[in-house]
């Protein structure tokens, strides 16, 4: 009995804890889920059903505000846009932030530290000061109003952070892989092809996510470097259904779900790795 | 398969020598074995076998050819690393095919090979699992049949065997050692473990601080060591060593005892030396025997088959291998009595001088 006793409230102290970090978590999903529950409601409500019932259930058979979004604005020009634009952000983020991530990981030389340095100066920096210039350089390359001054802006914003987490992780991949893959007769492009990229799946998708969100948000870059409506993307899109006097919510909701939609699905497709590249190394 | 030959290699990192100055010749099909404290270079010497570390002066050649500056992958070797280094993802077929593939040999011929290879190690039944799914040991097979795969002229081993448990260790010792016998392979492997050396090799080469202290067969250097450092590095329990001064009957310990010597060595009386002799050289008397060291028994470690006894003597500790079971106790007066014929007699400078 008295080892019962001595036992109990050790066990019991975080039970409670526990149940409290439920709480606490299940209050927190609460407060992040609503807005987007609140959103994907009103996108099945007509305007004047959103300001007579804006919690209410709505009636999920009505689909006209899809269906006028996706037919009668350019909402599909401009999904295609943000597609385009974050993927091709993306895809040169992975690879150059690789590239270079292997290259200063992998290699001994006296330069790298500086390199590492240079680019992880430009974490530091928020090139939103630096628009001007940007603009007058775009401007002068022939790039404005074109979806790759977005592409390159995006891939310079992006690449700091890919370097900085693929040389990281890369780094902690033992030296004796990169030697037996020497033996058995791979060249270099050949051991980060087949060898080390695959064991760095987690944090590309690390690199990829986390670039991807605010890109796919972003407003401020199409703002200023977008005129022609054929090049603009979502978020700068959505302002259009905006009236100086009049505004369709419910078009607007139902536009916001659509552009929320590829990057929620992206997150989730990707959650498993991203997790995982967040603890790799934690646990042996 | 071919014979290795090391001509005065010598390796630095920037200003500090790793290598200074190594010559070993390798037989075709011989079992060599590098053994060595840690930090002695001999990994590095091995590396640089392997091509995975430049030459900083020196030959290296395997067969005829000279190969300091032949990338790993022409020198027709294959490795096994002390962490395995398997792919984790590919599995145990794409692990062993994965050089072959690059070589671009046929898909039919890669599967033949590998299926081979795999019989002979007892690995059929793992081929579709990923490396995360083995046990040290199997990992540690998967290792070798990469590497007999490859069917090269030269195996080189790390320490393959130090991330493995005591009992699995001696169970692969004698699958490399019986691996060995069946393929002939000339091979290379490095150990710090000094039995591994002894029970495997035809040949220790026994390294110090980046030079080569002794080459032979594995009974010559521990009946014949030339210096203090592989007596006392060859033999486990190791070599005790006392130190005395030469007489005209004897050498005179520092406790005053007077031990015999069956040896004359050629140096003046009175010149200080050092005496070595195993643990099952020493045999237990009644204290005060005559021409015995005299010791007090401190630890005594029954291991079943043999006791080992660790006693204070000559202001230090030697240790006593005995074959029988003893009924001695702590704290004991004892007296050690050299067995005749099994000393050596090292001088100040460590090299052996005379051995009875």
């Amino acid at each position: 009995m008295t080892t019962l006793a001595s036992h109990s409230p050790a066990e019991r102290q975080p039970i409670s804890f526990a149940f409290l970090a439920q709480v606490v978590l299940i209050a927190n999903s609460f407060i992040m889920l609503y807005p987007v529950v609140v959103m994907v409601f009103s996108a099945f409500k007509s305007t004047g059903e959103i300001f007579e019932n804006p919690f209410g259930l709505p009636d999920f058979t009505q689909v006209q505000n899809f269906t006028r979004v996706l037919g009668e604005t350019s909402m599909p020009t401009y999904f295609m846009n943000s597609i385009l634009v974050t993927g091709g952000s993306i895809i040169l983020i992975l690879v150059l932030g690789t590239m270079a991530g292997y290259a200063v990981a992998r290699y001994e030389s006296r330069t790298n530290t500086f390199i590492l340095l240079f680019f992880l100066a430009g974490l530091m920096l928020p090139l939103k000061l630096a628009v001007i210039p940007l603009f007058i350089l775009l401007r002068d390359m022939n790039l404005l109003d074109s979806r790759w001054s977005l592409i390159f802006t995006y891939t310079a914003i992006g690449l700091p952070s890919a370097v900085f987490i693929m040389a990281g992780f890369l780094r902690s991949l033992p030296a004796e892989l990169e030697d037996a893959a020497r033996i058995d007769g791979a060249s270099e492009p050949r051991i980060m092809w087949s060898v080390m990229l695959p064991l760095a799946r987690p944090p590309m998708a690390i690199a990829a996510i986390q670039n991807a969100v605010p890109i796919w948000n972003d407003f401020f870059f199409p703002l200023v470097f977008i005129q022609t409506d054929d090049y603009k993307t979502l978020p700068q899109g959505l302002t259009t259904f905006m009236g100086e006097y009049t505004t369709d919510w419910g078009m607007l909701f139902a536009g916001l779900t659509i552009a929320a939609a590829p990057i929620t699905l992206l997150y989730i497709a990707l959650s498993r790795q991203f997790i995982q590249g967040m603890t790799a190394g934690a646990v042996k | 398969m071919a014979n290795v030959s090391i001509r005065d290699v010598r390796k630095s990192f920037g200003a500090t020598p790793v290598i200074r100055g190594v010559d070993v010749d390798i037989q075709d099909g011989e079992f060599v074995i590098l053994v060595g404290p840690s930090g002695c270079g001999k990994s590095t010497l091995l590396r640089m076998i392997a091509g995975l570390e430049d030459i900083t002066s020196g030959d290296i050649r395997i067969g005829s050819r000279v190969v300091n500056d032949v990338p790993p992958k022409d020198r027709d070797i294959a490795m096994v690393f002390q962490s395995y280094a398997l792919y984790p993802h590919m599995t145990v077929a794409e692990n062993m095919a994965f050089s072959l593939r690059l070589k671009g040999t046929s898909k039919e011929e890669q599967k033949r090979r590998v299926q081979e290879a795999a019989a002979s190690l007892g690995l059929t039944p793992l081929l579709d699992r990923y490396p995360r799914q083995l046990s040290g040991g199997q990992r540690q097979r998967v290792a070798m049949g990469r590497a007999i795969v490859r069917d090269p002229q030269v195996f080189l081993f790390d320490e393959p065997l130090s991330n493995l448990d005591a009992k699995l260790r001696v169970s692969m010792r004698g699958e490399i050692k019986e691996l060995h016998q069946r393929l002939k392979t000339t091979t290379v492997y490095v150990t710090h473990d000094q039995i591994e050396a002894m029970t495997m090799a035809d040949k220790i080469v026994v390294m110090h601080d980046g030079v080569v202290e002794q080459v032979g067969a594995p009974l010559d250097l521990y009946d014949r060591p030339a210096n203090r450092f592989v007596a006392g590095f060859i033999g486990s329990p190791a070599m005790n060593f006392i130190e005395g001064r030469l007489e005209e009957n004897g050498l005179a310990l520092r406790s005053g005892a007077i031990l015999p010597l069956d040896m004359r060595p050629a140096v003046p009386i009175a010149t200080m030396l050092t005496y070595g002799i195993r643990p099952e050289h020493l045999q237990i008397a009644p204290a005060g025997t005559p021409e015995t060291i005299p010791a007090t028994v401190s630890v005594i470690e029954p291991t079943g088959s043999d006791t080992t006894l660790i006693v204070k003597a000559e202001g230090g500790n030697l240790t006593v291998l005995l074959r029988e079971r003893c009924a001695l106790k702590y704290g004991e007066e004892i007296a050690l009595k050299p067995v005749p014929f099994q000393a050596h007699l090292f001088d100040e400078a460590g090299r052996r001088i005379a051995s009875s």
